[in-house]
């Protein structure tokens, strides 16, 4: 048996305390979240509780577990063997982890964004159609890939070549193919892993714009080991470091212009200021 | 060298400890030369690899060609009528001519067989040759000797077969692939052979492509590899492949030939070979090689579905796709071209196995065409091996020209399913 997680319309509005401005709602909520690789320990017990309709910048030294956890908000981590979770992961007052709920229908409403851009080898036009189709959308195919394609300010460059293969883009194309793809299923939260260390800074600089206009619509979490992109682009910043053990920590969850003004921990001063990592 | 002198001059790390300057090169010369002795070593081996498979080639290609000195029983000059040489004879002067030369009897069964109004000239003209000039190999020489002892060849020919008349001939010919099995040489061919290795063949894809692929699937996607069990599978399967192929015709024989003769014999459904209502069949063979092969193609499959690049998996996971989703749609299709390149070494392998078919029960003599699974068979390799055991040469003869078919059909085999696998792989680049 599973339940359905809630939609928007059916969610609470609870106030959340936690979150660093308090003000709106939370897109997901981490309680006490650790996280092993076998009998390693990548994240121990984060608390984050991450706003609605913002971009949230995840920093940090390699290694320390940004993208382990990034991979727990939509269940990306059961695909590894020998991960394992412990704490709560909550979506619409839901948790995640729960064991009535299937990690199939999280990631349909909590999307991701590779480091590295994995289009589909097939058409363009089937990347963006792929993910809809078996999601059972049953509207204008045609119309929908458009859109979704417009949306990640992509459509005036590929709307002559749909039936060509997506390999054949360049790499910034493919990011933001990637990026249409995980739009078209309408999702409501966005989870992109380093979406631009693959691509050079003009590429970069394109996906940034584009995760700015999308944040309108979309909770956007995104991890980047580039602070400049970080304090650019993100309205919240998570730092996380590791101890002696290896184990990443939260450290601070802040304004973004508080993390790179006046840090409220002298390991997040050091990380920023170039001292550490 | 210029360049390395130069180098000597500019100021190194003071430890010394790497070899600097004409030391440095006098190095990397060594490394050099140990590279091309080794470079040597490899060539040697293709070489001889090439030399092997050009020693196979002469051998078959020398005994598919050559002499063969023949004597007739009558010759067929002295059945010319009113000075018209046999094969421009009409029809009903053949019929007398075969009516005057064989016994009355033989003559009444062709007739039961087939009424000599209906009967062909050309078939008649046939029934003459073999019935009345009945041709006889007497000694035949191989291809190399046809070509550069020629003389030689007649003189021996003049001398031990006296009145024998020497010509060239292809053993390979379009009557040998399209005529059945015969005891007489010159009238052999392996049509029968060639029907019989096309239905094993395709009996064995039928039952080993989906189970072996399904099995690579069912370990590499749902299988948890820690459990004891599965590795144990996953160890025996990989052992399997590497048994004896004579196991498994005995494995064959006790349960497709024996246990389930009702199913193989055709019994079950009433439409068994009633002559021969037993488990040797070609549904049996087809089994037995299609086991044979089972291990390979899983293991291929399993290895051809592990190089599918992960991010693949996560970009469809990562849309909401469920677990098969992600395997229909994006393992399966990229895993493909490899799982077929596998699985065409594999049927090749099957085509020419021979040792689990005798066990199984292949036929030695048949003439009939297989009908259908449950028929009684023979495919090229047995009949090759019969050939090779007979004592005459001439069927030395007819075994290497059965070689080149085997090959042929091999080759044609795996080139429609190269050209298969290639169009896979581009139509997946595009669509
Ligand atoms: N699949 C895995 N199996 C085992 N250990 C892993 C795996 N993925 C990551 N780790 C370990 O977890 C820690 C955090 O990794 P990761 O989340 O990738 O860090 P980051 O993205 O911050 O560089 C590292 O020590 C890494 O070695
Ligand atoms: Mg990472």
């Amino acid at each position: 048996m599973t339940v359905a997680i809630k939609h928007p319309a059916q969610a609470q509005t609870e106030t959340v305390s936690l979150s660093p401005n308090g003000t709106g709602g939370n897109a997901i909520e981490a309680e006490k979240m650790s996280v092993f690789y076998g009998d390693f320990c990548a994240v121990r017990d984060v608390y984050m509780k991450v706003p609605s309709n913002k971009i949230t910048a995840i920093i940090g030294p390699s290694g320390c577990g940004k993208s382990t956890v990034l991979r727990c908000f939509n269940r990306m981590n059961d695909l590894i063997a020998g991960a394992r979770i412990e704490g709560e992961v909550f979506f619409q007052g839901q948790n995640i982890y729960d064991s009535d709920v299937d990690p199939v229908e999280v990631r349909r409403r909590i999307g991701m964004v590779f480091q590295k851009p994995n289009p589909f080898p097939k058409t363009i036009y089937e990347n963006v159609a792929w993910g809809t189709r078996i999601n059972g959308f049953r509207g204008d195919m045609d119309e929908m890939v458009e859109r979704a394609l417009r949306s990640a300010a992509l459509w005036e460059e590929v709307k002559d070549k749909l039936q060509q293969s997506a390999l054949g883009l360049s790499g910034g194309q493919q990011q933001r193919l990637c990026i249409a793809r995980a739009i078209a299923v309408e999702p409501e939260i966005i989870l992109m892993d380093e979406p631009a260390s693959a691509l050079d800074p003009i590429a970069t600089l394109r996906i940034e714009d584009l995760m700015k206009e999308l944040s309108e619509k979309y909770t956007i979490i995104v991890v980047t080991h580039n602070m400049q992109q970080a304090a650019r682009i993100s309205d919240y910043t998570a730092f996380f470091s590791v101890d002696d053990k290896r184990t990443g920590n939260l450290i601070e969850f802040d304004d973004t212009e508080k993390i790179f003004t006046i840090p409220s921990q002298k390991s997040t001063e050091d990380y920023i200021t170039g001292r550490f990592g | 060298m210029n360049f390395i002198h130069q180098r000597q001059t500019v100021s190194q790390p003071a430890e010394g400890l790497m070899p600097s300057g004409t030391a440095h090169h006098e190095q990397v010369v060594a490394r050099q030369r140990r590279g091309r002795t080794w470079a040597v070593v490899f060539q040697a081996a293709v070489l001889a690899g090439i030399l092997a498979l050009c020693a196979l080639l002469f051998n078959i290609l020398n005994q598919s060609f050559g002499y063969v000195a023949i004597v007739n029983t009558i010759d067929p000059s002295e059945l010319a009528v009113e000075g018209l040489p046999l094969n421009e004879l009409p029809k009903d002067k053949l019929v007398e001519i075969l009516e005057a030369n064989i016994s009355a009897g033989l003559m009444r069964r062709y007739e039961n067989d087939m009424p000599f109004t209906e009967r062909s000239r050309e078939n008649v003209h046939d029934l003459i040759l073999e019935r009345v000039v009945e041709p006889q190999v007497q000694a035949t020489w191989g291809l190399f000797d046809s070509i550069f002892a020629r003389g030689s060849v007649f003189a021996e020919a003049e001398e031990r077969f006296p009145g024998s008349e020497v010509y060239f001939r292809s053993w390979l010919t379009t009557s040998f692939i399209s005529k059945s099995q015969s005891s007489e040489p010159l009238r052999a061919g392996v049509r029968t052979a060639i029907f019989g290795s096309l239905w094993v063949v395709a009996i064995t894809i039928l039952f080993s492509f989906p189970i072996g692929v399904g099995a690579a699937i069912y370990l590499e996607e749902y299988a948890q590899k820690e459990r004891l069990l599965n590795r144990l599978i996953q160890t025996n399967i990989n052992n399997l492949a590497g048994v004896p192929s004579i196991i498994y015709g005995m494995l064959g024989l006790a349960i497709f030939v024996r246990i389930l003769e009702v199913i193989t014999s055709g019994a079950f459904l009433g439409i068994g070979d009633q002559s021969t209502a037993n488990g040797r069949t070609i549904l049996s063979a087809g089994l037995t090689l299609g086991l044979l092969i089972l291990p390979l193609i899983i293991i291929n499959g399993q290895e051809a579905i592990r190089a599918v690049p992960s991010s693949l998996r996560q970009a469809g996971f990562g849309l909401g796709a469920t677990h098969w989703q992600v395997i229909w749609h994006h393992v399966l299709p990229s895993a493909m071209p490899g799982v077929l390149t596998g699985t065409i070494l594999a049927v090749s392998r099957a085509i020419g196995e021979t040792a689990p078919l005798v066990v199984v029960g292949a036929s030695t003599f048949i003439a009939l065409d297989p009908s259908g699974p449950f028929s009684k068979f023979t495919v090229l390799p047995i009949q090759i091996y019969q050939w090779t055991s007979r004592p005459q040469d001439e069927f030395r003869n007819l075994a290497a020209a059965a070689i080149l078919v085997l090959l042929i059909l091999l080759l044609s085999l795996n080139a429609s399913a190269v050209l298969l696998r290639n169009r896979f792989d581009r139509s997946r680049a595009v669509s």
